[in-house]
């Protein structure tokens, strides 16, 4: 048996994320958005990170741009991309890492978008910060990532504004402002979820051919399985800031160890079979403040012990490559 | 673009002519009349005289009559004669407007110059030392009464300390100093003014500003000038000040439509020669000639700068056509 504490570095990976602990110091007191979080990615996967609202992937996201606003502090961990610690640099060293390396996009492709600001010059201002090209390099630049993000006349597109281009459109080109510079990590924040389900399939395709092409390593974060089982190799549930469960995406779908987990699961609608009823998770995600002692689900897990109640299950592997965070697994 | 400013101008002037004709009839239907004035001031009068001096003045007329003799006066370049001061209102108010313009467009310009730095610095660093500072001192500034302020600048630095002038525009005899040595003298007047205004103006100027800039940093597209790596400052100005600059647009704007109106209680208090006393008295003593033309300049100042925000938002916000 191993516990999964990160000692155990895979030379391929691109990003390794050890022991990430953010806290927000409210005035009610601190609270841990992202509990001792560990994972890494290797050249070219996606891990996909599911959970419910609140359950603190986007801050874990966040956290790996260190773009967490007062009153949030990553208060521990290692975020080492690349072989290097990021959370070791500067503010300004962090700024040529941030859209260079590692790239974000976004759920709200409606809002990401600076409205006063044309679509070329918003790519363009972020080639310019990180590579050495002329105004004309980077224009031209831009136009061909429009191009390969599959929005039709790129030329024209160039000099639009958001709100001359529909939703799905202005998610393409979030996409081709993220890769404009070649980042060998992309975080991808909920990018589907604020489109129409069309929209979405394609979106994805989208991400998914750029990923081989470019053989970049991808981060997906996203609440919807449906989008987890397309996109990602592997897959990473949280719930309540902390790791419940780790493994392949076919071990997750057929295999699932955690509670939660399998309750997931479960309460997807599954096409052909029409029922009365969908299962649902009783109860909903706990307030920070009121998060239980011991196992962050005890409150609404069906299998729970009562050493659940006092005690938090270590992280650790069932089955190879197969880890999870409970006393009780299914 | 041309097509939409000519159309907005048309419509201006429409709306300046009917304003005129609402403000004349208004002037009509206050109390009293100069007839009356005169009767008051000189029992001796008699009826056939006052019959007379009706006639003269044309008060016996119904009122648009009297509106369509003035405004073909007016349209002759004739801006009629002030009845209380006996000159021509041309000759009267023009000094009067420019001392106003000078004192107004000065503290307008400080005060921005000075609130808009103040608002954005503190929208950045909220619930800060700073933040707190300006908030105090915003709402103390909106809040102190305007001839309060006035009279406490004239004890502490006319009374107190000495420094400057308690009231006035300029020395007596300046007319044959040098250009260099006017400026200087008038300048010296001005301080106390100037600082009084201001102080209120940047109370409400700062905190439009640090609204403003508040509510842009605060939008997605702020996180997402963060994510692609750009530096501070340009998230500042290029992403978060230029989208707080549309909402500041029409504060700024309007702001400028007070330029002739003149600050009432500022230039009674400081013995300034503008145009708001003017106005007072010409209202209050039914010198018509003088408060139609007070009344039409600051109706065209506000519907022109309403224009002038409408054309920037043009060029501030891309969202917005001119069809």
């Amino acid at each position: 048996m191993r516990f999964w504490d990160g000692v155990s570095v895979s030379t391929q990976s691109v990003i390794q994320v050890k022991n990430l602990e953010t806290t927000f110091f409210m005035k009610s007191g601190p609270f841990r958005a992202v509990n001792n979080i560990s994972y890494e990615i290797g050249q070219g996967k996606t891990l996909g990170i599911v959970g419910e609202s609140g359950c603190g992937k986007s801050v874990t996201s966040f956290s790996l741009m260190q773009l967490i606003e007062r009153p949030g502090k990553i208060t521990n961990g290692q975020v080492i991309l690349n072989g290097k610690d990021l959370l070791k640099l500067s503010e300004d060293e962090m700024q040529t890492v941030r859209g260079g390396e590692m790239a974000m996009i976004f759920q709200e492709p409606m809002t990401a978008l600076n409205p006063v600001l044309t679509i070329g010059y918003q790519i363009d201002e972020q080639i310019l910060r990180h590579k050495k090209v002329s105004p004309q390099e980077a224009k031209e630049r831009s136009i061909e990532m429009l191009k390969l993000v599959g929005i039709p006349s790129p030329e024209d597109r160039y000099s639009n504004y958001p709100h001359q281009l529909s939703g799905g459109m202005r998610q393409r080109a979030m996409i081709a402002m993220a890769l404009s510079c070649n980042p060998s990590f992309l975080i991808a924040d909920e990018p589907t979820t604020a489109l129409d389900v069309t929209i979405q399939a394609q979106i994805l395709e989208l991400i998914q051919t750029i990923q081989e092409k470019l053989n970049m390593t991808v981060q997906f974060i996203t609440h919807d399985l449906g989008v987890i089982s397309e996109i990602s190799d592997d897959v990473l549930v949280m719930y309540g800031g902390q790791a419940c469960e780790k493994a392949s995406t076919v071990e997750i779908f057929n295999n699932p160890k955690h509670p939660y987990t399998a309750a997931l699961i479960k309460s997807r609608p599954t096409l052909g079979h029409r029922v009365q009823k969908l299962t649902t998770i009783e109860g909903t995600v706990p307030a920070p403040h009121e998060l239980p002692k011991g196992c962050p689900f005890v409150n609404r897990c069906s299998r729970a012990k009562s050493e659940c109640k006092d005690n938090r299950p270590p992280f650790i592997e069932v089955q190879p490559a197969h880890f999870v965070a409970c006393f009780n697994p299914v | 673009m041309t097509t939409f400013i000519l159309r907005r101008l048309i419509q201006t002037l429409v709306v300046i002519a009917l304003l005129s004709y609402v403000c004349f009839y208004l002037m009509t239907l206050m109390p009293g009349d100069p007839v009356e004035l005169m009767i008051q001031s000189n029992p001796k009068i008699t009826s056939e005289d006052i019959v007379r001096l009706k006639q003269l003045y044309g008060l016996d007329q119904p009122a648009y009559k009297r509106y369509a003799t003035w405004v073909s006066t007016i349209a002759q370049g004739d801006l009629g004669y002030s009845r209380t001061y006996r000159v021509p209102v041309g000759e009267l108010m023009g000094p009067r407007l420019y001392n106003t313009f000078i004192l107004s467009m000065l503290s307008l310009l400080i005060s921005l110059a000075i609130a808009l730095p103040m608002g954005i610095y503190s929208a950045l660093n909220p619930g800060g030392k700073f933040d707190s500072f300006v908030n105090l001192f915003s709402f103390a500034g909106i809040s102190i009464p305007s001839f309060w302020l006035a009279l406490m600048l004239i004890i502490i630095f006319s009374v107190n300390l000495g420094w400057l002038p308690a009231g006035g525009t300029e020395t007596v005899g300046m007319s044959d100093a040098d250009y260099f040595t006017m400026i200087k003298d008038r300048g010296v007047y001005l301080i106390l003014p100037i600082l009084s205004l201001s102080i209120q103006q940047i109370g409400g100027f700062v905190r439009y500003a640090r609204s403003a800039m508040l509510e842009a940093m605060r939008n997605d597209y702020i996180r997402t000038a963060k994510a692609k790596g750009l530096a501070r400052n340009v998230i500042i100005w290029r992403h978060g000040f230029r989208n707080a600059l549309i909402p500041l647009i029409t504060i700024i704007a309007l702001s400028f439509s007070t330029l002739f109106s003149g600050a009432l209680l500022t230039e009674t208090v400081f013995a300034y020669q503008g145009v708001g006393k003017l106005v007072y008295d010409s209202i209050i003593g039914n010198d018509y000639n003088v408060a139609m033309i007070s009344f039409i300049i600051s109706v065209s100042m506000v519907l022109l700068m309403n224009l002038v925000a409408d054309i920037l938002y043009g060029f501030a916000d891309p969202r917005i056509t001119f069809n």
